[in-house]
């Protein structure tokens, strides 16, 4: 009787197995923590959809290249695009799927949201430790008529590796030589001053607990939390408020023509909001498994085609039809073994 | 019954069919089944034996094999380095050690004597019905995740901790030379003592769970002497209690330790995360290896900055296992003198 059980129990067990094995023509993805929310958002209505399987794993941007570099997956994805001989090195190419913004906020009280008014120097000053207090010049000098106090600045940083902080350095970087030279871009980097709290949720509780801080994070998380938002100087001397506009408004800036390789801080633009990016999806020219390929690329043309209020309601940005297009070009450039483009429609 | 045997011994496998066939006394088949069974069953747990001595061995090489690069480059001046520069691909973990040490021996210094007097009250002091609750409750700490501890500690912990300690410090020392500098830093309740107070936090259930199982196997005899004698109670627990139990006593405590040293998430929510030596206080935001390992590890890129993570890996593997030496010694020490005395 015993034995009987277990026999069957095996059978369950190798009937589960080669479930999984079934299951292997999913499509499986990894990489960037920052689109995660919307690819799970996308891969749920696709499945309901259609009733293919998307599985995204998201283990950051570095993992993601890794994985994809690995073969181990049918898609990266990564916030931090790579420069284009890497990627003919590779043999991989890249296309951005939404775009989103990042945003200093602030806790001074009295400072309502969209009142401070800050420029990208002064901000890098600051994570510099060269402004310590509110009432210094520079900062007063910007925002005539704001009761500012004299009050140590508290600066916020992203302890964890993330593609936030590489697009924020990236800013800083492009506006301050003294940044580029000190600290420089990356998902993570040397901190002169401050703390630094663990993924967007870490900084927004420091931000909002700690009086007189200032930090940045995602803009989802400041309409979420509603937290006291920063206006910045743009590249066109004109200032602005985080906004989905805004944040369009840079990435229509960008010529998309040439290369993907675009990072969008501190774009030109009377509207564009300086701390912007698009997220990207890393995929291979030449693809050993073509049905797996397209049925990525099925996916992301279904998310391109009907995603984007999906995206809108999470806060990011969906991509100007103009790029889309571009995109969908690209994607001819994805070949089989036999040189046939992979077909997704 | 001769004849029978080497069919059932053939069939020893599917045995389940031939009882009916063959009634026999109930132990026969047991003896003969034994020696079967018995190599298998030594084969296995001498395999599960080898199999984690491989994997550990396998871990340091890995280990090893990872941080080679960083070995490569930094050598030993990686321990006493405070520099940690992903972009320039400079790294130096003098700083997350710190943490890591400065962290769990706060942990220690906290959890020790509560544990102590946890276990004293159960096993010495407490009436009968309140020991048993009461043991439950401690034992149920244990089971907290430790996730939970670190949400528990910055959104809970960290407040109180900065309006009723740090703030009252702060005002109080401010201005005096050395303590004053002790207690800077901005007013959230994070830093070194959040991370250790959560800590012992932590490993209180463990060193008090097992200080109170060792107690308890003190011989009743030795302790009733003693109080016959008229010892006080103080004086039984400590000239009686705990030299009978010191082996289980260090054995707890260092159990306990073991866990405060490769603590992850609790210590990642409260310590800060940010890379400084400038400020020694304990209210200022600092790092931990752990921490940085799992802030860090997934976004690394290959080459110097993950082999620099692999090193740090090594490195608290090395100090885990310097604590484990350390109370091996310890206690060969204290049973010499044992010897010596009597």
């Amino acid at each position: 009787m015993n034995m009987v059980q277990v026999g069957k129990s095996l059978t369950l067990v190798v009937g589960l197995l080669g479930g999984q094995c079934a299951l292997a023509q999913d499509v499986t993805g990894a990489g960037a923590t920052f689109p995660a929310p919307i690819y799970a958002k996308w891969a749920d209505a696709y499945n309901k959809a259609t009733g293919a399987r998307i599985n995204y794993q998201s283990v950051g941007s570095g993992a993601g290249i890794k994985q994809i570099k690995a073969k181990t997956v049918d898609f990266g994805a990564s916030d931090m695009p790579l420069k284009d001989d890497e990627l003919a090195k590779e043999g991989l190419v890249q296309f951005p799927t939404v775009i989103g913004g990042v945003v200093p906020v602030v806790n001074i009280k009295g400072v309502a949201p969209g009142q401070m008014k800050l420029t990208g120097s002064v901000l890098a000053d600051i994570y510099l430790g060269k402004i310590t207090k509110w009432n210094d010049a520079a900062i007063t000098a910007l925002n005539p008529g704001v009761a500012l106090p004299d009050a140590t600045i508290a600066p916020v940083a992203r302890a964890d590796g993330s593609g936030t902080t590489f697009i924020f350095t990236n800013y800083l970087s492009k506006v301050s030589a003294e940044w580029k030279e000190k600290v420089g871009e990356g998902t993570t980097v040397k901190w002169l001053t401050g703390t630094a709290g663990k993924g967007n949720e870490g900084v927004a509780a420091f931000v909002q607990r700690l009086p007189n801080s200032i930090g940045y994070v995602e803009y989802a998380y400041v309409k979420q939390n509603k937290m006291t938002y920063v206006q910045l100087k743009n590249k066109d001397g004109q200032w602005v408020n985080p906004s989905d506009d805004a944040f369009k408004a840079a990435a229509a800036g960008a010529d998309w023509n040439k290369t993907f390789y675009q990072i969008t801080t501190d774009q030109p633009g009377k509207a564009s909001w300086p701390i912007t990016n698009p997220t990207y999806i890393l995929m291979f020219k030449s693809q050993d498994k073509p049905a797996q390929a397209a049925a990525a690329l099925k996916f992301f043309d279904w998310a391109y085609g009907n995603g984007d209020k999906m995206a809108d309601d999470l806060d990011y940005v969906p991509l100007p039809a103009s790029v889309k297009e571009l995109v969908h070009k690209l994607w001819g450039e994805i070949k089989d073994s036999s040189g046939k483009p992979v077909s997704y429609k | 019954m001769a004849a029978i045997l080497p069919a059932e011994s053939a069939g020893a496998g599917r045995s389940e069919s031939q009882p009916q066939t063959a009634p026999i006394k109930p132990q026969t088949p047991r003896r003969r089944v034994a020696p079967w069974a018995d190599t298998v069953f030594a084969a296995l747990s001498q395999g599960a034996a080898w199999l984690t001595l491989a994997m550990m061995v396998g871990i340091i090489v890995s280990l090893i094999l990872g941080a080679a690069p960083a070995l490569k480059a930094f050598g030993l001046g990686f321990l006493t380095s405070a520099e940690w520069d992903p972009v320039q691909e400079k790294f130096g973990g003098l700083v997350m050690i710190y943490g890591t040490l400065a962290s769990s021996l706060i942990a220690l210094v906290i959890a020790v004597p509560v544990s102590f007097g946890i276990a004293i009250f159960l096993t010495e002091l407490s009436p009968n019905w309140l020991k048993r609750p009461l043991g439950i409750a401690i034992e149920l700490l244990a089971a907290v995740p430790s996730i939970v501890y670190g949400m528990w500690g910055l959104l809970v912990f960290g407040p109180i901790l900065a309006t009723f300690v740090q703030q009252p410090l702060q005002s109080l020392l401010h201005g005096v030379p050395v303590l004053g500098s002790l207690v800077s830093g901005p007013p959230v309740g994070i830093g070194i003592l959040s991370a250790g107070i959560i800590l012992a936090i932590m490993i209180i259930p463990f060193i008090a769970s097992v200080m109170r199982d060792v107690f308890e196997v003190t011989p009743p005899m030795l302790k009733e002497s003693a109080y016959g004698l008229g010892a006080t109670t103080w004086e039984v627990v400590s000239k009686i209690v705990l030299p009978y139990t010191k082996t289980g006593v260090v054995g707890g405590i260092m159990l306990g330790l073991g866990r405060a040293l490769g603590e992850t998430m609790a210590v990642t929510f409260v310590i800060g995360n940010m890379n400084q030596l400038s400020s020694l206080s304990v209210f200022e935001a600092a790092n931990s290896i752990t921490s940085t390992l799992a802030n860090e590890f997934a976004e690394a890129g290959e080459g110097l900055h993950q082999s620099s993570l692999m090193y740090l890996g090594l490195v608290l593997f090395l100090i885990t296992f310097v604590v484990l030496s350390i109370s091996k010694l310890l206690l060969v020490r204290l049973k010499k003198n044992e010897g010596a005395r009597s």
